[in-house]
């Protein structure tokens, strides 16, 4: 089964690889560019990249100026995100669906074996080839921008949301979610180009619970609650309806190198939520004024964010989370197999 | 008789409605037995539960005195040619028989190289260009080369055109006589039947209207033509299957097992197709009238 199962799979595997070795060109091309930009920068020389930051805001400078770059960086990304989509769409979805529509399912479950043998050598192999295509890119990302992605290139650090699940682990674990996925549509479906559509439609879906519901709470966030740092505050204003007395309001962000802030909050001097009245200068002066009467009142904030240092810990539980739904609907596909009729 | 398959109240539902129900059944073994019946009688469903593609809704099936699916062994003791011969279009016939070869471990490859040779296939060739014909015969040569103890085929030969249907009948014909297996061929094409079946079944709503060996069967029923009169002045003895009347003339099929000896019938041999359709046709007017009552005088 393991041979039949290859010998389908041949062509399919044989696109993939001249992909990946497309991709590997055109980054290492580029990428030895970036390298040799890098090296003239002397930021190597640099304990940290936040330590010197003319330099690196000199390479940024150099390197945005090159376009190759920005659309590299970025197809990068984009690369990550669509290639587990897609390989859900074109490995996934025809796996079973293909079989079931031209009726070969009747040939392959009436030779010498079991259905439960052929899904699983078909699940297994593609399934694992899926996971190799999206880690093998991920591994070539990551060469390419393992010295500017430090710099927070496009202000964006792997931390955050619309990066996280480009870099890392976590293109392995969608990889592997979106394959199950597309199977399981195929299976119910039966038909290919319907489960095709289906499927990234599912996984987009899925991704986005993921981001805004399951990922902040793989591990609590921490709070943080220190003086105001004028630095950080973004607006003043009232709270319409609020009393002439307690209406100031104050919005500010606190940015966290390496980590994802969720939320910054600006409280009393005691830590009540009320902030008191709006200070004068506020309602009338200058900015700065109105910054220095803010200063009197002794604010304070509290960050509730996600450090640099939870990077790894988020990547292995987000991934562990994908590669155990994954899990499941292979395991009801298991289930599923044996009640089709051919 | 021990049955090659045999089912006991077997049914299949799909949602609401039942492809077959309440099906009891025994095919003998060493037969090549037609399983014929018009469309949706419960054909496909009953050879698709036998070859263990479906599993039954109701009802108990054995096939060579075990579950249909009861595992890899089981699976290799059948052949199944399913209807419309599928394969994998873009699979060359070579890799067919790789795959025969590697899914079956009781693989005659000489078997199978021998008919590729014979029927004169390219092995290089694309399942996916192959004729309807050629299609259908890599499938049977897939079936055949697994040795099994029972080959099951589904319509194999209906989407064929002529000459491809007697070319593949007589290879199945040629394998059965070498090999000596049990063969259930399922069709509604009686002529096909006729040329290859010693045993035939017809199957009408799930229900089995009429068994037997096809020679059996055609020496103990008759035409009989004669001036109009009551058929129940026929003999108890002797059954009709199907009767039409003119003003003055009766035509009756029937079956007996004793020669006819009243001289105003003229008494005829009937084609197993005559037969057939007899059978078929009384089943569907009792779908409508419900079962023909006879007055016992």
């Amino acid at each position: 089964m393991i041979r039949l199962s290859l010998l389908q799979f041949r062509g399919q595997a044989v696109v993939a690889l001249a992909a990946l070795a497309t991709v590997a060109v055109v980054l290492a091309v580029t990428g030895i560019q970036v390298s040799h930009l890098y090296a003239a920068s002397g930021l190597a020389s640099c304990p940290s990249a936040a330590g010197c930051p003319a330099l690196a805001s000199a390479l940024l400078a150099k390197l945005r100026g090159d376009a190759a770059f920005g659309v590299v960086y970025w197809a990068g990304i984009f690369a990550l995100y669509a290639v587990p989509a897609i390989l859900g769409m074109f490995w996934g979805a025809p796996l079973i669906a293909r079989e079931l529509e031209a009726g070969t399912c009747r040939l392959a479950w009436t030779q010498s074996v079991s259905r439960t043998r052929w899904l699983a050598v078909k699940l297994g192999l593609v399934g694992l080839a899926s996971v190799a295509v999206a880690g093998l890119l991920s591994l070539l990302v990551a060469w390419w921008v393992r010295q500017v992605d430090p710099l927070d290139p496009f202000g964006m650090n792997r931390l955050q949301p619309a990066m996280f699940g480009a870099r890392g682990i976590a293109p392995i674990g969608y990889a592997a979610f979106a394959f199950a996925v597309g199977v399981t549509a195929g299976m119910l479906i039966r038909n290919t180009v319907a489960a095709i559509a289906a499927t990234p439609v599912v996984i987009g879906a899925i991704e986005g619970a993921m981001i805004a519901w399951v990922r902040p709470r793989l591990i609590p966030p921490v709070h943080v609650t220190m003086p105001l740092s004028l630095a950080t505050v973004q607006d003043v204003g009232t709270n319409a309806g609020a009393p002439a007395s307690d209406n100031l309001s104050v919005s500010a962000w606190v940015t966290e190198p390496g980590g994802w802030v969720y939320s910054t909050r600006v409280l009393g001097a005691s830590g009540h939520t009320s902030l008191g009245p709006q200070p004068r200068a506020c309602a009338s002066g200058s900015w700065q004024s109105c910054l220095d009467a803010l200063g009197r009142l002794h604010l304070q904030e509290t960050v509730t964010y996600q450090p640099a240092s939870r990077y790894w810990p988020l990547q292995w539980a987000e991934t562990s989370v994908l590669l155990a739904l994954a899990l499941l609907l292979a395991g009801f596909c298991f289930f599923w197999v044996r009640r089709l009729s051919g | 008789m021990k049955g090659v398959i045999e089912t006991a109240a077997l049914g299949r539902r799909y949602g609401r409605t039942w492809a077959l129900r309440d099906c009891t059944l025994t095919l003998p073994e060493g037969r090549v037995i037609g399983l014929v019946g018009p469309n949706g009688a419960g054909k496909t469903t009953l050879l698709h539960m036998a070859v263990g593609l479906l599993a039954p809704t109701a009802g108990t099936i054995t096939v060579l005195g075990q579950h249909p699916a009861a595992g890899p062994a089981q699976l290799g003791r059948i052949g199944f040619v399913a209807q419309d011969t599928p394969a994998y279009a873009r699979m060359s016939v070579a890799n067919h028989l790789r795959l025969g070869a590697w899914l079956n471990p009781g693989w005659d490859e000489a078997l199978a190289r021998h008919r590729i040779g014979q029927l004169g296939l390219d092995p290089r060739q694309r399942a996916g260009s192959l004729s309807g014909g050629e299609r259908a015969q890599l499938a049977l040569t897939l079936a055949l080369a697994k040795r099994p103890e029972l080959l099951v085929l589904d319509e194999p030969v209906a989407s064929l055109d002529p000459l491809a249907r007697r070319d593949f009948l007589r290879g199945l014909m040629e394998a059965v006589a070498e090999h000596g297996m049990s063969v259930v061929l399922s069709s509604h094409l009686v002529a096909d039947l006729e040329r290859v079946c010693d045993y035939l079944v017809v199957l009408v709503a799930s229900l089995v209207r009429v068994a037997g060996e096809v020679s059996a069967l055609l020496a103990s029923h008759h035409r009989l033509a004669g001036p109009r009169r009551d058929p129940d002045t026929l003999p108890a003895a002797v059954e009709i299957i199907e009767e039409s009347h003119t003003d003055k003339q009766s035509t009756l099929l029937v079956r007996t097992g004793e020669p006819i000896q009243d001289p105003s019938w003229t008494v005829k041999p009937v084609s197993l197709e005559d037969l057939v359709l007899a059978y078929m046709s009384r089943a569907r007017d009792e779908q409508v009238r419900g079962p023909r009552l006879r007055v016992v005088s």
